[in-house]
């Protein structure tokens, strides 16, 4: 019989433990997808925040650091600058890279670090129970903004992959979402553009997927899926931020 | 054998560059500085790479980082930066990777002023970042041993895989001596095994620092005290100064070990049986120096620059079988020859002998 569907190279044989519905599984699935196609299991280095995404190190098969709760970043510049010929990548959640690792994930832009980040937005801190993140949307209800988040207390939503897009060093930004196949598919397409880019050495590559937190949501995995596309897509701004060419008077 | 006349600080980055470290991660913060602007100028041309990072909480994670490929890697810095690094430590620990921290330790609380301290001494040996973690701390007392024992952190933090943090003072860092730029003795390090550089030929390899099932939790806490017992067995180091006929003990490490020499000098040449122990490694602390003097000793002063810190080391180095007293200066005071001699000849009412 030909088997027609099974687990990309880049993933190894265990079984993920994301909760029921969780986008964490597709995105992974993605990236293990774009390691094995570009041949570079072998030569990468990941490095996984805290979070639930701090279990990736189990998942993809290629080596893997597990960094500090927002660090992962500056871990990944330690493993970039003495390995410069290796693809080195961080997964990390919004509350990671756009909370306690803030200045980091503007600094490696700025260096026009040669690494590629990966930031899962699920608009909360998944792994703490659901308290707000920077990325919460206004009057969103979380375990720390049980009133609905209110932008004129406690400030807006940042946008990061805006924000970094402004920067020289970044040579390519893309804001993509898991909730439909069509999405996925050019989720997909931007991971994959994110490695290339590190692979030719033109600058810091950024990728911020919006994800679902069906268990901190309150939501159905369905739900999840419909409240991502009718709460979060409209407030991020989606797409290719920054393109290499424009990244390249840098060089 | 080259010999030059450079600052304390410098010697500690002409030693890292002689050691083979490749990569030096930083954030200026007087009285370190210089170890970093003196890599920055000659690290390249040894074809290493200095880094600035944006503060003190991302340099120790990028040698995290690179600590991991398995290379040489050593930052720096003073006080309130090193507090900075306290978070970083911590995983380096828990990673069990091989790293040199420097702390040219100045003057705090707070902002502090710029002058010698040791008021570092808790920080740095009792943990300070959170865990039951231990570093190797050597402390070297003038420009050679900063040269000698920087080399010699490298090789020990390879050894035990663990962090080694070298703790001096603004007065070492700042001074001027005449050093000799010994070659690094060839020594047997166990490889690199654990490494994360791509795992090209063999299976994957991941370095973290967390376990949330209690029971590997505790088994790796277990596994951590073995290892920071065998440190302690193994690598108490020490200068024993007159200390074979000594009545009375001065204690003191660092600037203050060197300063204390010049007292005993002076004690001995009136007659009185003063001696020293310099700890080296002030973690561990050399309990073993105590060991022959417990019943023969009358009293001790503990040296520091600071409220008193390691006369609680001391005091159990000693147990509590003699009196310990502190003469201490602080915020960037130093003392004197005379004023510890003064203090310590009240302290003990030690008297030359009369002339026969
Ligand atoms: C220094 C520090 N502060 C706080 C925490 C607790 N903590 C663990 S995960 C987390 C939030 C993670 O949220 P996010 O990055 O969005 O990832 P998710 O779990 O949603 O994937 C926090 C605050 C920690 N581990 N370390
Ligand atoms: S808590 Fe949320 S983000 Fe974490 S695994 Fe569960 S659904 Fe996913």
């Amino acid at each position: 019989m030909q088997n027609v569907f099974s687990r990309p190279k880049g993933l190894t044989e265990l079984p993920f433990h994301y909760c029921p519905g969780c986008t964490h599984g597709i995105i992974h699935r993605l990236i293990g997808e774009v390691l094995a196609e570009l041949n570079i299991i072998e030569d990468t280095i990941g490095v996984a925040p805290v979070g639930c995404a701090g279990f990736s190190l189990d998942f993809f098969s290629c080596d893997f650091v597990g960094a500090a709760h927002g660090r992962a970043q500056a871990v990944a510049t330690g493993i970039k600058r003495a390995l410069p010929e290796k693809l080195v990548f961080t997964y990390q959640g919004d509350g990671d890279i756009c909370a306690i690792g803030t200045s980091h994930a503007i600094h490696v832009a700025a260096r026009a670090e040669k690494i590629t980040s990966i930031m899962v937005n699920n608009a909360v801190f998944g792994m703490t129970g659901g308290q707000m993140a920077p990325t919460t949307l206004d009057g969103q209800i979380t375990t720390t903004s049980p009133y609905g988040r209110d932008c004129n207390v406690v400030g807006s939503p940042i946008d990061l992959p805006k924000i970094i897009a402004t920067m020289q060093g970044a040579a390519y930004v893309a804001a993509v979402s898991v909730d439909s196949p069509k999405n996925i598919l050019a989720a997909k397409k931007a991971i994959k553009k994110g490695f290339q880019v590190q692979q030719a050495g033109l600058g810091f590559a950024f990728i911020s997927i919006l994800s679902t937190c069906p268990t901190n949501w309150g939501l159905s995995p369905v739900d999840s899926i419909k409240w991502l596309q009718q709460h979060m897509l409209p407030v991020y701004q989606m797409g290719e931020l920054k393109l290499p060419e424009e990244g390249r008077n840098h060089d | 054998m080259d010999k030059r006349l450079i600052k304390g600080n410098e010697a500690i980055a002409e030693a890292a560059i002689r050691a083979g470290c490749k990569l030096f991660f930083g954030y200026p913060i007087t009285p370190s500085t210089e170890i970093m602007e003196y890599l920055a100028k000659h690290m390249p041309k040894a074809g290493g790479i200095v880094l600035q990072g944006e503060d003190e909480v991302a340099s120790i994670n990028m040698c995290y980082g690179a600590a991991a490929t398995g290379a040489r890697v050593m930052t720096a810095s003073s006080s309130p930066g090193f507090s900075l690094k306290q978070e970083g430590l911590s995983y380096l620990a828990a990673a069990e990777l091989p790293v040199v921290v420097v702390n040219v330790n100045r003057t705090g609380p707070g902002l502090g002023g710029l002058g010698p301290a040791q008021s570092d001494y808790f920080q740095c040996t009792k943990g300070g970042g959170h865990g039951d973690y231990r570093l190797i701390v050597l402390a070297p007392s003038k420009g050679q041993e900063l040269y000698d024992y920087t080399m010699q952190a490298f090789d020990l933090a390879d050894q035990y895989r663990n962090p080694v943090l070298i703790l001096a003072d603004g007065f070492l860092g700042q001074m001027m001596e005449p050093i000799e730029f010994k070659e690094r003795p060839q020594l047997e390090l166990p490889d690199k095994d654990w490494k994360t550089d791509g795992c090209r030929g063999r299976s994957k390899r991941k370095i973290a620092s967390y376990a949330l099932t209690n029971e590997i939790g505790e088994a790796h806490c277990l596994y951590w005290q073995t290892k920071y017992m065998q440190i302690k067995e193994d690598e108490q180091r020490w200068e024993s100064f007159y200390t074979d006929d000594a009545e009375y003990l001065l204690v003191g490490y660092g600037t203050c070990g060197r300063i204390a020499k010049s007292v005993v000098l002076h004690a001995r040449q009136q007659g009185l049986k003063l001696g020293l122990i310099r700890p080296i490694t002030v973690w561990p602390f050399p309990e073993k120096a105590f060991a022959p003097c417990l019943n023969t000793v009358k009293g001790i002063v503990t040296i520091e620059l600071n409220a008193g810190q390691m006369i609680e080391d001391v005091q159990l180095a000693v147990q509590c079988k003699m009196p310990v007293h502190l003469y201490s200066r602080q915020g960037g005071m130093l003392p004197t020859e005379g004023e510890i001699w003064e203090y310590v000849s009240r302290v003990f009412q030690l008297t030359p002998p009369e002339e026969e």
